[in-house]
């Protein structure tokens, strides 16, 4: 027993200074396993990271949230919007007034502009909606007021501006009480938005300017048509109520027979969460896949190594049979230096992944999340990539007759 | 009479290469006794190399009988002629054999690394520097076999031969890549180990180096020719004269 300890032993020394012997090789032979793993880690922690941020954007648009657009739904549930939208600022009035499961309705309008603020200028997007917006999204203001009823009646030329905006605008703080141009427009800043965070794929919440629907219509896009109009239930368990409530009401607004298509579309917070949940698993059964064919070309690699490895190195696997190794020895050998390289390629693939998540969160600004389950995958993967694809060159190995492998060129 | 570790009986041996038969050995039948030296000769392709790597367990007999140190090795499968080679035997080869980008003492240390004793680290490093030193390369142990000369990686060669005290050394043209003052030290150090007590067997196509012997077989198609005595050995490095005329005349015909 203690002596096949030592001969394992002797074997472990044996492999480990073949490996330092031709660092080269090892290097090579280890590169694919490293990429491999690498490119899970990546893949997933980028599949996590978008997942995460957009459930977390969803999420904070309150479980009371419904969206309302203009445009018919397929079978499908894909949206259809030719043309014109059909959804007036009127209907928005009606189910505020009208239905009783509704608490909140704001009409939104969406257009994209240059801010400009003394030197400074900043493109972002600019939101026209009315004074229940803030309640529906349930965002307060870190500071100064937003605007009132009255502002919006009179198509007033204020707005509120989101932290990035600030940041960008003033970066000496006190943006309330300036002036911001947008096309020209000159908006007297009233209120600053809170960070609200959820940066999604290269979105971010707090990079708006929100001003009086009346003004942006009038003054920015020159439109009526509404570009879509959100509403708050009471309370989460009232929804489905407040959908069935606004579905009747605008269908009978839009003078819609019974059975007629909606010229309208609507979600609610619980649907676009699970719309997006679909989209995020076939993101993540793609990604999953590559990654997956990444490891086996890894492990092509190291097979591809070991073989031309053994070719290369018959000469020694002669030498080494005439003093007296067995096929064993140089079985084990080969098989210990297939492992060693993968396992080492392994947590080399791991620490390369997360440093190139970090490196791509940093510089992309998504958030990216690495998985302890995908480094476990990946590395158990490695691992048997490297027994499986070293055991075949490793038992050529062993099979050599010592003369021919002598004798070998 | 000394105990014999070579025993040879109608030893053949035959390569068939598809339709075409080659007979390498014929039939040998060779005694060597412990603490001989035995110097093979013969013109290319006589067979000797095929007799070398049999009387060294690489290869297998197609018959005959070959008893090493008293065990039957005809009939070894692959494992116990690993062992056997191992343990009984230490090849020197023409080409060296080291293995590159390896120190001198690991290349030493490497038999032992396979073989069934279970030494220590420390037991291998002291055995294999004793053995360096035998062959007079004490202080360039840590020397990898390109930045030794040919003379001095054949030292490490016959170093790592000797390490694990085989019953035999055996040496295919162990001079033939030296040249003629770098081969009368090596042939030294065979005739000190030899002197020491160690059977050896090498083959050569120089007389001058089989002269350092202190018999010579002669091998002609397959078969032993003849088999002789030297009465004046030369002495590696006193440098005596070969006795020619004693070599010719000896030479007989089956
Ligand atoms: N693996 C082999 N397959 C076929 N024939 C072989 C093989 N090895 C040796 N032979 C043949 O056996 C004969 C003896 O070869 P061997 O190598 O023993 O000669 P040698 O006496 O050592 O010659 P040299 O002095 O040139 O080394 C030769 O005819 C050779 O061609
Ligand atoms: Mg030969």
């Amino acid at each position: 027993m203690k002596n096949a300890v030592t001969r394992l032993g002797n074997i472990t020394i044996v492999g480990l200074k073949a490996i330092f012997r031709n660092k080269l090789r090892s290097f090579l032979t280890m590169l694919g396993i490293v990429i491999g793993v690498g490119c899970v880690i990546v893949v997933v922690a980028i599949g996590n990271g978008a997942t995460q941020s957009i459930q977390e954007t969803i999420n904070s648009l309150g479980s009371n949230f419904i969206m309302i657009f203009p445009g018919a739904a397929t079978q499908s549930g894909a949206r259809i919007f030719t043309g014109q939208s059909t959804m007036t600022v009127e209907d928005a009035d009606a189910i505020k007034a009208e239905c009783p499961s509704v608490a909140y309705v704001s009409v939104i309008m969406r257009t994209a502009g240059q801010a400009v603020a003394g030197e400074l200028n900043w493109g972002t997007s600019v939101m026209g909606v009315g004074v229940d917006w803030p309640f529906i999204r349930a965002w307060n203001l870190s500071d100064g007021q937003f605007f009132t009823d009255a502002d919006v009646r009179s198509a007033a030329k204020v707005c509120v501006i989101g932290q990035t905006v600030a940041d960008n605008l003033f970066p000496q703080g006190a943006a309330v009480g300036q002036i911001v141009r947008i096309k020209n427009v000159p908006f007297k800043v009233v209120g600053v938005l809170e960070k609200k965070g959820g940066n999604t794929m290269g979105q971010d919440q707090d990079d708006q300017i929100v001003a009086p629907y009346t003004t942006v219509m009038k003054r920015l896009m020159g439109q009526t048509k509404v570009n879509m109009i959100q509403a708050a239930a009471r309370n989460a368990t009232g929804v489905q109520q407040a959908m069935t409530e606004i579905e009747g009401l605008l269908r009978q607004r839009h003078r819609i027979p019974p059975g007629g298509d909606s010229d309208f579309m609507m979600r609610s917070q619980e649907e676009i969460a699970q719309a997006n949940e679909q989209q995020m698993k076939i993101l993540r059964t793609l990604l999953l896949s590559i990654a997956a064919i990444s490891l086996v070309i890894g492990g092509i690699g190291i097979m591809n190594i070991m073989l031309v490895s053994v070719t290369e190195r018959t000469r020694e696997i002669g030498i080494r049979m005439a003093i007296g190794a067995k096929g064993r020895h140089v079985l084990l050998q080969f098989l210990f230096e297939a492992i060693t390289l993968s396992i080492v390629g392994g947590l080399i693939g791991v620490l390369a992944g997360i440093g190139v998540s970090a490196l791509a969160a940093k510089l992309s600004g998504w958030p990216i999340v690495v998985s302890p389950m995908s480094i476990a995958i990946s590395f158990g993967v490695a691992g048997a990539v490297g027994i499986a694809f070293g055991f075949f060159p490793a038992l050529k190995a062993s099979h050599l007759d010592p003369i021919d492998a002598l004798r070998y060129e | 009479m000394a105990r014999a570790v070579i025993e040879i009986h109608s030893l053949t041996k035959v390569y068939s290469m598809g339709e075409v038969e080659v007979r390498a050995l014929a039939g040998v039948d060779l005694l060597v006794e412990e603490g001989d030296f035995v110097a093979i000769m013969g013109p290319s392709g006589s067979g000797k190399s095929t007799l070398m790597n049999i009387v060294g367990c690489l290869d297998r007999p197609t018959s005959g009988t070959y008893l090493l140190d008293g065990i039957d090795v005809s009939t070894l499968n692959r494992d116990q002629r690993a062992v056997i080679r191992n343990a009984k035997i230490g090849f020197v080869f023409q080409s060296f054999n080291l293995l590159a980008r390896t120190s001198a003492l690991e290349n030493v240390e490497l038999p032992m690394l396979y073989g069934e004793l279970g030494l220590t680290r420390g037991q291998r490093r002291q055995a294999a520097l004793d053995s360096l030193h035998r062959v007079g390369l004490a202080g360039r142990e840590n020397n990898q076999p390109s930045q030794l000369s040919g003379g001095q990686q054949q030292r490490v060669a016959i170093a790592r031969a000797l390490v694990t005290n085989p019953a035999i050394l055996l040496a295919d043209e162990p001079t033939g890549n030296l040249d003629s003052r770098t081969s009368e030290e090596i042939m030294g150090i065979f005739q000190q180990l030899n002197d020491d007590g160690k059977t050896v067997v090498l083959i050569t196509h120089e007389p001058d180096i089989a002269q350092h012997a202190r018999r010579i077989v002669h091998v002609r198609d397959g078969l032993i020719q003849s088999d002789q005595r030297i009465e004046q050995v030369r002495v590696a490095g006193k440098g005596i004269a070969p006795p020619v005329a004693a070599t010719a005349a000896t030479r007989v015909s089956p």
